[in-house]
């Protein structure tokens, strides 16, 4: 069925690798043109263009964006400049960027909520899930043995 | 006669002077620089600002890039 991925995956959010994330971005996303996905050294980490080199190209200008942008309010975490012939959309977290080009007056809210869906969950680490939950565990175990005592 | 053209013409005007100014309004082909920042700020940069003479190179780069 078609989305049904894509639907399933939004509502339970789990981790998925970062070529998964940006496939579903782009399904998802019907003003998305195309997406690079990178580290936050500018090494590509997915992409939905056909060559690689472009793919880095644009991960290094869309770094490049993001430092001409800092400004005395620090690093911007998302910008969208629009031009007639279309739209680049870049947002950051602290270790990965996405960037998009996006045809002409794309509704900028729904983009950048996408953009950011497909960054959390590239970015989330199923190890760093088993871990939290371990430790939920562990924290399950202190309060019965608490209680035990008392 | 004279008046029924008169009045299309002043018609026409109002539509394609209420169409200018939404138009300029919405900002609608206005080429910008929209940066937003972690505390919720965002600076928005017009064509012919300095900051946008900055970035505007460098997304065009992109969009060609990412077309090409």
């Amino acid at each position: 069925m078609h989305g049904e991925g894509v639907y399933g995956r939004v509502l339970g959010l789990p981790p998925v690798d970062a070529a998964k994330a940006l496939a579903d971005l782009v399904e998802i996303s019907s003003q998305i043109e195309s997406a690079v996905l990178a580290d936050g050294d500018g090494g590509v980490l997915a992409s939905t263009l056909a060559s690689d080199e472009r793919a880095e190209a644009v991960a290094r200008e869309a770094r490049e964006l993001l430092e001409g942008a800092t400004g005395a309010a620090g690093r911007p975490t998302q910008v969208q400049v629009s031009f007639q012939e279309g739209c680049v959309f870049v947002v950051a977290d602290d270790e990965r960027l996405v960037a998009a080009v996006t045809s002409r007056d794309p509704t900028a809210g729904l983009v950048f909520y996408d953009l950011k869906t497909c960054l959390r969950l590239s970015g989330e680490q199923p190890t760093a899930k088993k871990a939290a939950a371990g430790s939920r565990r562990k924290k399950k175990a202190d309060v019965a043995e608490a209680e035990g005592e008392a | 006669m004279k008046r029924r053209l008169a009045a299309a013409a002043v018609a026409i005007g109002s539509v394609l002077g209420a169409a200018a100014l939404w138009r300029r309004r919405s900002g609608a082909g206005k080429d910008r620089a929209d940066v937003y920042f972690a505390d919720g700020s965002m600076v928005s940069f017009p064509e012919g600002s300095d900051e946008a003479g900055a970035l505007f190179p460098i997304a065009r780069r992109i969009l060609a890039q990412a077309r090409s």
